[in-house]
């Protein structure tokens, strides 16, 4: 590992060094170093691109860092991540991808991830991403999230683009059995003429199923940003999406939120806010000594954090 | 230590121009709570604003500690050590109470330095260090928040716009002690009320209508005077 490569897996995966627990870090599409720890299964696929992740039901309060760092022009890195929880697992799977091109060809990385989640299992999934160097060129990730809750499993997705990605594509879909909860926190930044479009499709199926979809973004420059979530609730549940989004400069953000039960005790909800840092927030922090400029980053800092 | 001379403020409105304060002049030397009281609309909010900077003079003079800051921002005012309690404290989605804290004590402060600020003005701390003062927190739990970031800014000049608004019971007393026990002999504390249960804790009142001091001396003067004036403050109105 190089000095980039640890910076870039710092950002994306908090790794100030090789993980304590089980690991799999790929670069550049090739196998970086992989560790399996007890309970904890990571193979390489025989058909595609990608790892098989199996957490026996032992394991609790463990971690998986799986993160994917692409330092090289021309490169597109297409992988397909299969994870097993086995039922009344515990564990933390931290994702993440991070982009460095110094070239003038762009770079990807597209990540299709799939999880089945055994009955009462919890899962918290951090995923982070960010892109770095020449500023023209394209830097592109597209992540792919399908989930699969079992009866009163439990998942919990954090996920974040920091800066630097010059279009992405996230598409998350999960169906929630009876008792299940998904809870996503999404937050991303998007500056010069960068463009985000982010898709959740849910399913509440089964009963007292519960989803919370919260997703905060700043849209600076020329950049934009579109929302769309799409929450059915096809049983006795409980769903919400909140999309907030801080426009700076020529920002722009549309959010198309959309709710349909099929069932009539199905309880959905949407907010959303779209517009500038509101001024009296400004004249609170430069009462406290900030000056404008900093006063600006404290907001949209605590904003995405 | 603050001084204000033919302070005046005014505003288009519809074309004309409505002169919100008329030629304040008020000196503030420190080691004293000064309570700016009168009806709504008479300009006491505007006046604390004018002297934090949030609002520009229209005409006139400030000076704090000998410079003019007339012409100086927010900020610029602030670091010379002016604090203000806003009268409806502002909500942060992705800020908590120990951010807010820490950016008004110019430092990182850690839980327990924050947690004091907080116990000052009477709320359990440590559950509220990280919670976003967002719509989750209600109108009174903001205004402490509120305070405490005041008290954190360890200032030379604190202003207090209606600090009791929105707060329950607690507020009085706990207000009178938070004035009387932050002052000492190189601060100020000014505050802009019109409820008569914080009077006591004023060294100076100073009374205002139509964008005018009308009338200005110790607490024990000034009170019955008050007392006698109609329409001038609001509890007194709803009494």
């Amino acid at each position: 590992m190089d000095k980039i490569d640890s910076e870039l897996l710092l950002k994306v995966a908090d790794l100030h060094d090789i993980p304590s627990g089980a690991y799999n870090i790929r670069k550049n599409g090739q196998l970086l170093g992989r560790k399996c720890t007890p309970g904890i299964d990571i193979t390489s696929k025989t058909d595609k691109p990608g790892i098989d992740i199996k957490i026996a039901s032992s394991v609790k309060n463990r971690s998986v860092h799986i993160p994917v760092i692409v330092t090289e022009e021309n490169v597109n890195d297409l992988v397909y991540n299969d994870f097993y929880i086995d039922s009344g697992a515990e564990v933390l799977i931290i994702a993440g991808c991070g982009l460095h091109n110094d070239g003038n060809a762009g770079n990807s990385h597209n990540g299709i991830h799939e999880f089945w989640i055994g009955e009462g299992a919890i899962v918290r999934y951090v995923e982070k991403h960010y892109a770095e160097g020449v500023l023209t060129t394209n830097k592109v990730l597209n992540p792919s999230t399908i989930i699969h809750l079992a009866k009163n499993a439990k998942f919990v997705m954090e996920t974040a683009q920091l800066g630097g990605v010059t279009s992405t594509e996230r598409i998350t879909t999960a169906d929630v059995e009876e008792g299940a909860s998904l809870e996503i926190k999404e937050s991303i930044l998007t500056e010069y003429n960068q463009t985000a479009t982010t898709k959740f499709e849910v399913n509440l199926n089964g009963k007292s199923s519960r989803a919370n979809v919260v997703s905060r973004s700043v849209a600076k420059g020329n950049s934009s940003q579109t929302f769309i979530s799409n929450i059915y609730g096809n049983n006795v549940s409980f769903g919400h999406v909140e999309c907030d989004a801080i426009v700076a400069d020529n920002g722009k953000v549309a959010s198309i939120p959309a709710l349909k039960n099929t069932h009539p005790d199905a309880e959905l909800s949407h907010e959303a806010f779209i517009g500038k840092i509101a001024g009296e927030q400004l004249i609170k922090l430069q009462t406290l000594g900030l000056t404008k400029a900093e006063a600006e980053k404290a907001i949209l800092d605590g904003f995405l954090k | 230590m603050l001084k204000l001379e033919n302070v005046s403020f005014s505003i288009k409105e519809k074309g004309r121009t409505k002169q919100i304060l008329k030629n304040i002049s008020l000196e503030f030397k420190p080691g004293k709570n000064y309570i700016i009281t009168g009806a709504n609309g008479c300009g006491k909010s505007t006046l604390a604003k004018i002297i934090m900077g949030i609002l520009p003079v229209t005409s006139g003079k400030i000076y704090f500690e000998d410079q003019d800051i007339t012409t100086l921002g927010i900020t610029e005012r602030a670091r010379l050590g002016i604090a203000f309690a806003m009268q409806q404290p502002t909500r942060f989605k992705g800020l908590g109470a120990k951010d807010i804290i820490s950016y008004a004590a110019g430092k990182d402060c850690t839980s327990s330095s924050a947690c004091e600020y907080l116990s000052k003005v009477g709320i359990c701390a440590r559950e509220y260090l990280e919670r976003d003062l967002d719509n989750t927190l209600s109108g009174g739990e903001l205004k402490r928040i509120e305070i405490a970031s005041v008290l954190a800014r360890n200032a030379k000049v604190n202003i207090y716009d209606e600090p009791e608004a929105g707060i329950d019971i607690w507020s009085f007393n706990g207000l009178v002690d938070i004035f009387k026990h932050t002052l000492n002999k190189k601060n100020l504390n000014i505050i802009i009320s019109h409820q008569e249960k914080l009077f006591k804790s004023a060294d100076e009142i100073i009374l205002m209508a139509n964008g005018e001091i009308k009338m200005q001396g110790t607490a024990k003067n000034i009170i019955p005077i008050i007392n006698n004036y109609s329409n001038v403050c609001k509890k007194l109105e709803v009494d």
